[in-house]
């Protein structure tokens, strides 16, 4: 569970994060959502620690980041794992050892070990013939599949996607999400995504962040989405028709 | 807060104030940054690889380059010596002797040096550059590894086997020089080899190779600081390599001089 309690974080005179207090629980996939300039890449590396906020608290698991020393803070980076937009795998490795990196660099494991692990994350992410392939012998839905492995390799209790399934064709989108999702529940670990797929919201939104200008102007669930009056959200995630006919049926439905 | 002026730069105008503070501020920052290569060191085998990797790339990569370019260079260096010395009091042997101490002094470690800020700072620059705009050192930083430790260092130790290849560049500079001189007309053999021996001071090779590490230093670490810090896309990558190229060549010459002046001044 990580508690975020008045974050505040500016850079010179621009106020991006205003005062976002909330709660990210554990077991569940937890979504930020908002326009561009919002706020959430900010608010998203304060969660990873790359930005220290100038006000307010972050507390992972009753650990509050302000007060952990330098090698606390380190421990802490060995739990969590990242998904980056463009997936961020290092192009001079292959796809097995990419997943391998941080094993290779943080644990004592033997190679055996090493490889039993790798083996495991990549069948558990369906990736089974890519060991030996570089990230760009490989489609991008594949290197998402990959940088997921990479994330959960060490057994993280923190994971956090940026913007998973950018620049993916819908059905794979879906897929990565779903992923997520099961990863998620099935290790038991506090989810965090980034992200502007509205898609993403309606199936995997368990609890809901609307960032706007800085200020948290809506969470909910993805059920409360569809419910609420918040002109802001509405704006914001039914901008589409498609959207719109998706809410209008689902208030229909329910009277 | 006001900050205050400081008085060099009151003449200035603001425009010019603002770049020279700029510049201040990034030799501040490179600064910072080879301090930080130093802390936090990654795992000795990883480490161990990533160096025999960098030496394979960043000097072995290097060698058919140096080599073309020394010979070509040592032949030059000895016809143009020749073709100087018309008076018939002059010994042939000067030819030799001239080419000796041009290659040895300045060509091998200097002229390489320039070349190699070409080739391989390019190189390095791209590479980081290229890692900061698709978020792999920010993958790195997330895991919690010192990325400029994992990534610069072991191109600074790799550097090192530089002076290898300075030493290697000033035999074939000098065989290139004999070569123009025997085949070219320009001097026998004997006289050549002759004007090779003359009042030889080991003092110079070891003065090209104390030149040859701290341009290797330089090579390593400016261009990473231009790839390390750049932002933007893959346009600023392609100037960040051609920015760093010429940052780097400046603060070789620069070091050129200073290291000139206190080893043979």
């Amino acid at each position: 569970m990580i508690e975020v309690e008045d974050v505040h974080k500016s850079f010179g005179s621009n106020h991006v994060l205003k005062g976002i207090s909330t709660v990210f629980e554990k077991g569940k996939t937890n979504l930020i959502i908002g326009q561009s300039g919002s706020g959430k890449t900010v608010f998203l590396k304060c969660l990873l620690g790359l930005f220290e906020p100038d006000e307010g608290q972050i507390c992972y698991n009753g650990q509050y980041y302000s007060e952990l020393s330098t090698n606390e803070r380190r421990d802490l980076r060995q739990e969590m794992g990242m998904v980056f937009q463009g997936s961020a795998l290092f192009d001079s490795m292959t796809v097995e050892g990419n997943v391998m990196f941080p094993l290779d660099m943080f644990t004592k494991q033997s190679k055996s070990e090493m490889q039993d692990r790798v083996d495991f994350v990549l069948k558990r992410v369906n990736l089974i013939d890519a060991h030996k392939r570089y990230p760009s012998e490989i489609s991008g839905g594949m290197q998402k599949r990959v940088a997921i492995a990479r994330a959960i390799v060490m057994n993280p209790k923190y994971l956090f996607c940026d913007e998973p399934n950018s620049g993916l064709d819908p059905k794979t989108a879906i897929l990565i999400d779903n992923l997520i999702q099961e990863i998620t529940q099935e290790y038991d670990i506090t989810t965090i995504i980034n992200t502007h797929d509205m898609n993403s919201v309606m199936e995997i939104g368990e609890k809901i962040i609307f960032l706007k200008n800085g200020y948290k102007e809506w969470e909910g669930t993805n059920k409360e989405i569809f419910k609420t009056d918040n002109e802001a959200v509405t704006d914001f995630v039914y901008s589409s028709e498609l959207f719109k006919k998706v809410r209008q049926m689902y208030i229909e439905e329910r009277n | 807060m006001k900050v205050k002026c400081p008085t060099i730069f009151l003449f200035l105008s603001p425009q010019v104030h603002i770049e020279h503070m700029k510049h201040l501020e990034a030799i501040g920052k490179y600064f910072i940054m080879v301090w930080e290569v130093f802390k936090k060191p990654t795992k000795w085998p990883i480490m161990r690889s990533l160096i025999l990797k960098e030496i394979d790339e960043l000097i072995y990569g290097s060698m058919g380059i140096i080599i073309f370019i020394s010979f070509f260079i040592g032949g030059v260096v000895t016809i143009q010596t020749a073709l100087n010395l018309n008076s018939p009091l002059l010994p042939k042997s000067l030819i030799g002797f001239a080419t000796r101490q041009s290659v040895i002094l300045e060509f091998a470690p200097t002229f390489t040096s320039i070349i190699m800020a070409g080739k391989v700072g390019s190189y390095i620059t791209s590479s980081i550059g290229t890692m900061r705009v698709t978020e792999q050192i920010d993958a790195l930083e997330v895991m919690g590894v010192n990325s400029l430790n994992y990534l610069v260092f072991p191109k600074i130790i790799a550097t090192l086997m530089y002076p290898f290849a300075v030493a290697i560049s000033m035999f074939v500079g000098i065989l290139g020089g004999w070569i123009a001189a025997v085949f070219g007309g320009y001097a026998p053999s004997g006289e050549f080899i002759k004007g090779l021996q003359l009042d030889f001071d080991s003092f110079h090779v070891t003065y090209a190779f104390i030149k040859s590490v701290v341009f290797a230093f330089v090579i390593a670490t400016v261009p990473s600081y231009h790839g390390f810090y750049m932002r933007g896309g893959a346009l600023e990558v392609g100037k960040a390599s051609t920015t760093s190229f010429v940052w780097t060549s400046v603060v070789i010459i620069i070091t050129n001089y200073i290291l000139t002046q206190l080893l043979l001044g």
